[in-house]
């Protein structure tokens, strides 16, 4: 094989890794030293159960974390997936309050999210709008559903919901909730599909240059209306699987939420500006900010917002690593 | 080879834009295996013809047919699966991404709905070895050379079954190697049977390489003729379309000036062992008020460093700076600007103009800084003091509301020069100012330092080419590795081969050449 200088490899030895890796090793490696940690301060973190637990107490965290992921891969932002959560457990109580079969209801609830999403993504492309705008103002849109619908919290009573909301699936001594199982088959799916699919792969493609993929041929447009019906989707299995949770739609849940959720996918490792990132550094980025409030609850002395401290200084670690990175590779 | 079908053929193609006639019918046609060079100055019509081919711009008149068929593309996408590929200098791929993907993607090899990866590196493979790029293509484009990136580019187009392949300036930023690989890939295409347009400044490969040449000028056709039969100096004249003794009247200028005159006085700067460690060596140099200073050397060799020690862009760490004969410290760019020193950088896009703003806010951007915000300088005095430069400099079109994105690069350097000249600096820095440009703008640039050095200006005009720095210094400095070898008096028996021959051989005795 003949190689022309030109055809030289970037120089880079065999125990280097490629720069693209560094940030999603770099929170697989803090997610080690947090458990870590965790085990030889507290006898009780090393039952598999807190990991199991993790999943369970943040199964929807996980699942609007990876619709988000989608978004920032494109180079866009979602804020309104707070607000849909909310909006898909309110309109769940409310209509199960009213009696609906629960399978009418579940169909309605995930059918919700993906409309408002999609409209949003047709706002964003053919208005050519900022995506911060059109999501805030979806945002404000779906927090006033809840109020609308009812200004307290509505339990949720029925049979079905409940019976899912308690069944344990238990896996030896220990055991996992629906919500878990439904959590982790959602990030299985999403990974996929950014690995093997066009649409995935037209995902990374517009977060690394819209210009460039629009003059290669490719679907700009639909892929950027799917991302945010995608994202909306994963808000509404989100909100079904805090409902389970919670078994209630309060108007004023998960408050901030999307601002947790873009903070676990950039921690995760997902560039902002778009066009890099992992399913399974989002994955990670949820178990890390798990494990703080975990960490701060096995600790009992401090206060719980130690935890968005934390979350901050891991931020602005993160954002800095990512943009070191970014340096080294030009 | 005339006898053949053109595979492609442009017909009395004309475009208005508001106020301009763009292009007024200009024909093209273009034989499948051959290259065809594009040429016309800045502002000839090029890329205007580029563009309505390629349908990012519709037809006020004419036809374009493919294959004998007409088309009319509402896009590059369109055009593009059409077999109208377009490969621009700034390369439209996917950095973030593989190699293998950015040739793939959108036709993805498939299994069961899901990308074959395997499959899709195997022909990446196999496609770029057949133009003899042998490099991992697993690898993100991002990390390979402009060079590299544009040839995947390459890749990708042939392999859409591109019929005609439209090169624009694709050699800009290559260095020679990466230039003689690109021509060679261009070669075996055209030898497939695929027809080339090759939009270019560099004279050399054109004559390197197209078979045929259209000459644009003003958005009108001025001929098409066959390369073997149009010598160099007539397809120069065909571009700019005046004479070029132009060029030789700017030599009696500045040679016919009395050296010891200039000498005289204390020097306007001088530099005494100044020398930043790690960007350049020590060095002294004098700059006389009147006097033209080239700066030649490779690229790399120190020369922009030399430069940004004057503007005070980098702190010096060694050595003095005398303005007047009074020793000064330039701290940063404010300070040398106060001492009415000017730096044009040689990156006009990026370090240089703001191309949003209309071509009058870019030229009283200096000024206005230079008199505070306070102080706005009043719309009058700005209308007035634009128009003049517009006409001064002749910066093409002569619409001072005009954003400057909207001008030729000859033009844009034109409007930077102008923002500096109206400070009325003493010395004026000049890094690279007629690269990338045409022939006509690069003569005007050069007669323009030749009147300014007449009027008492003093200039630093850093150049790669060594017959501009010849023609216009009265004294050249030669850099070579980060350090100040030699300074030749230009006088009558100075010329371009002893000036390479220090610049190879890093001394000023004359004789020893290696080899």
């Amino acid at each position: 094989m003949t190689t022309t200088p030109l055809a030289a490899r970037p120089g880079r030895a065999w125990w280097r890794v490629p720069p693209r890796h560094v940030p999603v090793l770099a929170t697989a490696a803090l997610l080690l030293v947090m458990y870590s940690i965790g085990v030889s301060q507290y006898r009780a973190f090393s039952n598999i159960q807190v990991v199991f637990n993790v999943f369970i107490d943040n199964g929807f965290l996980l699942v609007v974390a990876v619709g988000m992921t989608f978004v920032i891969l494109t180079g866009g932002i979602d804020l309104s997936v707070g607000s849909v959560v909310a909006m898909t457990a309110m309109v769940s109580a409310s209509l199960l309050g009213n009696g609906l079969h629960p399978a009418v209801v579940l169909v309605i609830a995930l059918l919700i999210g993906p409309v408002l999403g999609f409209a949003m993504g047709c706002v964003i492309h053919f208005f050519d709008i900022q995506p911060f705008i059109v999501t805030l103002a979806g945002m404000f849109f779906a927090r006033g559903v809840c109020t609308w619908i009812s200004t307290t919290s509505i339990p949720i009573t029925d049979g079905f919901w409940t019976s899912t909301a308690q069944h344990r699936i238990h896996l030896g001594e220990n055991f996992v909730s629906v919500g878990a199982l439904i959590a982790v088959a959602v990030v299985a799916v999403a990974a996929a599909v950014l690995a093997y699919t066009r649409l995935g792969r037209n995902v990374y493609a517009i977060g690394g240059n819209q210009q460039s993929a629009l003059l290669m041929g490719l679907p700009v447009g639909r892929t950027k209306i799917a991302v945010y019906t995608i994202s909306g989707l994963c808000s509404a299995i989100g909100g079904i699987l805090l409902s389970f949770y919670t078994l209630s739609g309060a108007p004023l849940i998960a408050v901030g939420m999307e601002l947790d959720v873009i903070a676990a996918v950039v921690i995760g490792g997902t560039l902002l500006t778009g066009g890099s990132g992992y399913i399974f550094g989002t994955l990670l980025g949820v178990l890390v900010l798990s494990i703080i409030q975990t960490l701060i609850t096995f600790d009992g002395t401090l206060n719980s917002w130690w935890t968005k401290i934390v979350i901050g200084g891991l931020l602005f670690v993160f954002i800095l690593l990512q943009r070191l990175v970014g340096i080294r590779t030009k | 080879m005339s006898e053949r079908h053109p595979v492609l053929t442009m017909t009395a193609i004309s475009k208005i834009f508001p106020g301009v006639r763009a292009l007024d019918g200009v024909d093209l046609r273009l034989f499948p295996g051959e290259v065809h060079a594009l040429m016309g100055e800045n502002g000839a019509g090029k890329s205007t013809l580029i563009k309505v081919l390629t349908g990012v711009y519709g037809t006020d008149s004419g036809t374009i047919t493919l294959d004998g068929a007409e088309v009319s593309f509402s896009g590059p996408m369109q055009a593009t699966a059409a077999g109208v590929s377009t490969v621009y200098q700034e390369v439209n791929l996917l950095p973030n991404l593989s190699v293998a993907e950015n040739i793939y993607i959108g036709r993805e090899p498939r299994r069961l709905g899901a990308v074959n990866w395997r499959e899709m590196r195997r022909r990446a493979k196999d496609l770029l070895a057949r133009i003899d790029l042998h490099i991992d293509v697993t690898e993100l484009l991002g990390n390979y050379s402009l060079a590299v990136q544009q040839m995947v580019a390459i890749a990708r187009a042939v392999d859409i079954r591109a019929r005609v392949l439209i090169l624009d300036e694709p050699t800009s930023s290559l260095d020679a190697d990466e230039v003689a690989q690109l021509m060679r890939i261009m070669r075996q295409l055209r030898d497939d049977g695929i027809a080339i347009i090759f939009v270019t400044h560099f004279l050399d490969q054109v004559y390197a390489i197209a078979d045929r040449i259209t000459v644009l000028r003003n958005g009108r056709l001025v001929g098409e003729y066959l390369t073997s039969e149009l010598p160099q100096i007539a397809l120069v004249e065909k571009m700019i379309g005046k004479e070029l003794d132009a060029l030789e009247r700017l030599d009696e200028a500045t040679s016919g000036e009395d050296r010891a005159a200039l000498e005289s006085g204390t020097p306007l700067v001088a530099a005494d062992g100044l020398g930043k460690s790690g960007s350049v060596a020590p060095f002294s140099l004098t700059i006389h008020q009147g006097e033209v200073v080239g700066l030649a050397g490779l690229l790399g060799s120190g020369r922009t460093e030399v430069a940004r020690l004057f503007f005070g862009a980098d702190r010096a760490d060694t050595g003095r700076l005398a303005v007047d004969g009074t020793p000064v410290t330039i701290r940063n760019p404010v300070a040398a600007i106060d001492r009415d020193i000017a730096f044009c950088s040689e990156n006009r896009r990026t370090e240089g103009l703001v191309g949003e703003l209309s071509v009058r806010e870019n030229i009283i951007l200096a000024m206005q800084a230079a008199r505070g915000w306070l102080r706005p300088l009043p719309r009058r005095r700005q209308d007035e003091l634009v128009r003049h430069w517009i006409t001064a400099l002749s910066i093409r079109p002569a619409d001072p509301e005009m954003p400057v994105r909207n001008l030729s690069g000859g033009n844009q350097q034109k409007v930077l020069l102008a923002r500096w000249l109206i400070t009325e600096p003493r010395l004026l820095i000049l890094d690279e100012p007629t690269r990338g440009i045409d022939i006509g703008a690069k003569t005007e640039i050069q007669r323009l330092v030749a009147q300014l050095s007449d009027g008492g200006m003093a200039v630093l005009f850093i150049s790669a080419e060594l017959e501009e720095v010849l023609r216009l210094s009265h004294k050249v400095a030669v850099m070579r590795d980060r350090q100040l070898v030699t300074e030749l008096t230009n006088d009558d028996t100075l010329d371009a081969a002893r000036v390479m021959q220090v610049i190879a051989s890093g001394s000023s005795q004359e004789g020893s050449v290696p080899a």
